[in-house]
């Protein structure tokens, strides 16, 4: 029983990462993959944080006076993009990568090779976003939504311009990540170790399940849309030319069915992570652990029905805006109900406030905040007034800072110790929440008035009047630029001469700590025997039946 | 009942009392954020808006409010390292907490159907094309609660009243109102209020969209499209237009001025314009491309160019 191979495709050894630079070289060892997400995407972070503040820079006075506008155009399409496709879906990607194995009791990912071969795209797209800086006429300058007319529009003239290079990009990126939520869906439905039952799996596992099931269904509209825009550029077919017949709404609908639930696929993980870190650091099970599992299924589900109300001034006729409005708003009920479990599981408990749960805690309170607002922008008549406003533009920064780089600092900081097999100085970690949490709010709830006014996002100048509140939050990104630094200080002196951390630091249930930090190359020696739920606080029975030596020990 | 449950449960009315008073003030406020109400429709949207507010808060103040209290009073003391109480959930709790959710989006969705509905703010052909039996009680009907409005005729289902018809014409990067029934163009919009527009509106080339923040009102102009759009403004002012859907790289200067005025000086003003002959418009995108730019950063990189300022009898 103990000796079953699970490791449908890999019939090659891993070699076991012994210096730093097993990182940069080509592994098929998910855990090296998973870092080697983290560290890239984390470097295309900083890139577009940069990006962020020369458009805040720009935003601090109503007149454009800073950057031209066409580099400020640049600057606003590359900081979502980079942002999107090379620091959230990369780096939740990479935790999952490093995670799910280990949390299933596997020994790799299905398909190892197809894993490093998704992750060597990611830098190839960052090369090829990066270089069309250096192309005559410069970067994509249409928005990360890259709507047609405009971003047909090709005053250069050149074939080689910055939104086919985008285009592009936008696609390997694409192909990346369906060859990353196949490995992920087989890797969960096939490989998990015995006795784990889907009703035993950790909620993380369930929310990256999910999440990589709506990349499936969502994906191929998003690539099919961008090939046909890349067409429409560059040999002249005329799928969204008006002058020609075609109609640019429908890339809007490409668009859409596949970025609205894109934005499930980034918030699901980051449901996970809250999922495992309140239990911890309440000392208690998961309240609804049933419930909350199924839910996360269910905003799968709901999210392939959402993506009109991105439209509802775009042309769309009533009866339409009205269904979505309903399907939108309900993805909410599942949502509450996460919520809820998660309030109930703080609740009662013996709380901890350490850096991750600090973090934690931060980001459930400003996606509390998101969701509320985001209520709002799926009624369509407060959306007519409000859409493609800042206050949009405050909304989604709060699900995607807020809540998202928030919950991923709570998961980098929670799983440190365990990649890296060293602690992290706590003093330097609250710091950097206290500082993200305060550049955090004071950047994006300036937003939120401004947009109520009328001030348009994607502008490089704007009316007199909404200068105070653009101000405040131009200070807040130069806050947020700054927190970084004590982590990266923290992150980088730590790994290298933190105090040496042991296999469970903070006494967690799960299979990933009952293994050493760091784990050895095949995670297990032998494959675990799972006989418990994952969340049992507050109860003396072990999690596996043969890792007896390692076996949790509860407090009595 | 010991006394530990009764001042628990004391502390929590208390608590949902406060939170209730708060939120309902914060709902109130919520008026003040937007900018002065200049159409019908703005009444509709504000009280929704007022009404979404009031339950966000709420919500957003019992779920902070719950999570504080944990965390100031369920702290661990630095050597306890027991494990919290096992309690792995509750139906009944799991039940009703499903059902709020359920019953908020149902109010909230069907309260907002219906200021959809009165808005009215898609032309007729889109009913037409659609066989909606829709009613479109026009946020009209509001309107005539002010009293300047009470010689209006209201409108009735099968006669409908009579529209003010304007051409909107969106271009890289300026605004064209034309004026049919008159024969003139103007890059300032003039409304008369209290009577329902309706306006017709087109793009050139690519996407734009036509936002006027005091009205509440939006809507995305499709290149090859025509799209009808009505609504009523009601207060005369001076506000602004902006283009909503981002349309390239002077997509900040395609700004209008809109002027709403009593049907007497609208009148007037079409009178007026009408004997002023054609000539080319100021226009912000034409100057800029033509001049030198005073940025710091400057890239030189190649853009669209702008469309020729338009020729208008009226130029704002």
């Amino acid at each position: 029983m103990t000796n079953i191979s699970l490791n449908i495709g890999s019939e090659s050894h891993h070699e076991p990462p012994t210096n730093w630079k097993t990182y940069f070289t080509f592994s098929t060892d998910h855990k090296v993959i998973g870092i080697q997400y983290l560290v890239t995407s984390f470097m295309f972070f900083l890139v577009g944080g940069i990006f962020a503040m020369i458009l805040r820079g720009e935003l601090i006075t109503p007149e454009s006076d800073l950057v031209d506008r066409t580099f400020y155009n640049g600057m606003f399409t590359m900081h979502g993009t980079v942002m999107l496709f090379l620091w959230t879906f990369p780096s939740l990607v990479g935790l999952a990568n490093y995670l799910v194995p280990i949390m299933i009791g596997a020994r790799d990912m299905a398909f190892p090779r197809l894993n490093a071969a998704a992750f060597w795209m990611v830098p190839v797209v960052g090369i090829l976003l990066m270089s069309s800086f250096f192309v005559p006429g410069g970067p994509a300058q249409a928005g990360w939504w890259a709507y047609p007319p405009v971003s047909t529009q090709n005053p250069t003239g050149n074939l080689i311009n910055g939104q086919v290079l985008w285009l592009l990009a936008v696609a390997i990126s694409g192909v990346s990540s369906i060859m990353g939520a196949v490995n992920f869906v087989t890797t969960i439905v096939k490989m998990r170790a015995p006795g784990m039952g889907f009703f035993r799996m950790p909620l993380f596992v369930w929310a990256v399940f999910s999440a990589q099931i709506i990349q499936l269904f969502g994906l191929p509209a998003l690539t099919a849309g961008a090939v046909m825009l890349l067409l429409d550029i560059t040999v002249g077919t005329a799928f969204f030319d008006p002058t020609q017949g075609g109609n640019p709404v429908m890339f809007q609908h490409y668009f859409w069915f596949y970025s609205h639930p894109a934005v499930y696929v980034i918030i699901l993980p980051i449901f996970g992570i809250f999922s495992e870190i309140f239990p911890v650091y309440a000392r208690k099970p998961f309240f609804g652990y049933k419930v909350v599992a199924v839910s996360s299924m269910l905003i799968a589900m709901v999210s392939a029905i959402v993506w009109v109300h991105h439209m509802y001034v775009s042309g769309t006729p009533g009866w339409m805006r009205l269904l979505f409005m309903v399907t939108t708003m309900f993805v909410s009920v599942p949502t509450g109900i996460k919520v809820f479990a998660w309030v109930a599981t703080i609740w009662g408990g013996k709380i901890r406030l350490t850096t991750p749960m600090l973090f934690a805690l931060g980001a459930l309170i400003m996606f509390v905040f998101a969701g509320i607002t985001g209520i709002m922008l799926s009624s369509v008549p407060v959306d007519v007034h409000v859409n493609n406003t800042y206050f949009v533009v405050g909304h989604f920064h709060y699900v995607l800072y807020g809540t998202v780089t928030m919950g991923m600092y709570a998961a980098i900081y929670h799983w440190f110790p365990k990649m890296t097999g060293r602690m992290f100085n706590e003093g330097w970690g609250k710091v950097h929440f206290w500082l993200a949490f305060i550049g955090t709010n004071l950047n994006f709830l300036p937003m939120h008035p401004l947009g109520l006014q009328g001030m348009l996002r994607r502008v490089a100048s704007y009316a007199p009047e909404y200068t105070f509140w653009n101000v405040l939050a131009s200070l807040g990104s130069f806050l947020l630029g700054m927190s970084t630094l004590p982590f990266i200080f923290n992150i980088l002196i730590s790994w290298m001469q933190g105090e040496k951390a042991p296999a469970n630091p903070w006494r967690a249930i799960g299979l990933e700590w009952l293994i050493s930090s760091p784990p050895p190359v095949e995670n297990f020696e032998e494959i675990p025997i799972i006989i418990n739920g994952p969340y049992g606080y507050g109860q003396s029975e072990p999690l596996t039946a043969n890792l007896e030596n390692q076996a949790i020990k509860t407090a009595e | 009942m010991n006394i530990r449950l009764i001042f628990n449960l004391f502390l929590l009315m208390i608590g949902g009392f406060v939170i209730t008073i708060t939120s309902i003030f914060i709902g109130k406020q919520a008026y003040f954020w937007l900018p002065p109400q200049a159409a019908a429709e703005s009444h509709l949207i504000d009280d929704l808006f007022s009404f979404l507010v009031t339950i966000g808060a709420f919500i957003f103040l019992g779920v902070t409010a719950v999570i504080l209290y944990s965390v100031l009073f369920h702290r661990a003391n630095n050597y306890d390292f027991s494990d919290g109480p096992h309690i792995e959930g509750n139906i009944t709790l799991e039940v009703i907490w499903t059902a709020i959710p359920i019953m908020l989006v149902l109010w909230i969705a069907s309260y907002s159907y219906e200021v959809y509905e009165q808005m009215g703010i898609q032309g007729p052909s889109h009913l037409l094309h659609l066989h909606n039996p829709i009613h479109i009680q026009a946020a009209f009907a509001e309107a005539t609660e002010t009293p300047a409005a009470t010689e209006i005729e209201i409108e009735t289902e099968n006669e409908p009243i009579e529209l003010e018809k304007i051409n909107v014409i969106a271009k890289q990067w300026a605004w064209v109102f034309q004026y049919p029934e008159t024969g003139i163009s103007s890059t300032e919009l003039h409304l008369p209020s209290d009577r329902r527009v309706h306006l017709a509106l087109q793009s050139e080339d690519v996407l734009h969209g036509f936002y006027i923040p005091a009205f509440r009102l939006k809507q995305d102009i499709v290149p090859g499209k025509t799209i009808d759009f009505e609504f009523t403004p009601i207060r005369p002012g001076k506000y602004s237009l902006t283009d909503s859907q981002y349309s390239g790289t002077y997509f900040a200067t395609m700004q209008a001025d809109v002027v709403v005025e009593t049907p007497e000086e609208y009148h007037t003003w079409l009178e007026t314009a009408a004997t002023q002959t054609p000539s080319p418009a100021k226009n912000q995108a034409a100057t800029e491309y033509a001049q030198n730019h005073n940025e710091k950063i400057q890239t030189g990189w190649e853009t669209v160019k702008p469309a020729a300022p338009p020729i208008v009898n009226f130029s704002g």
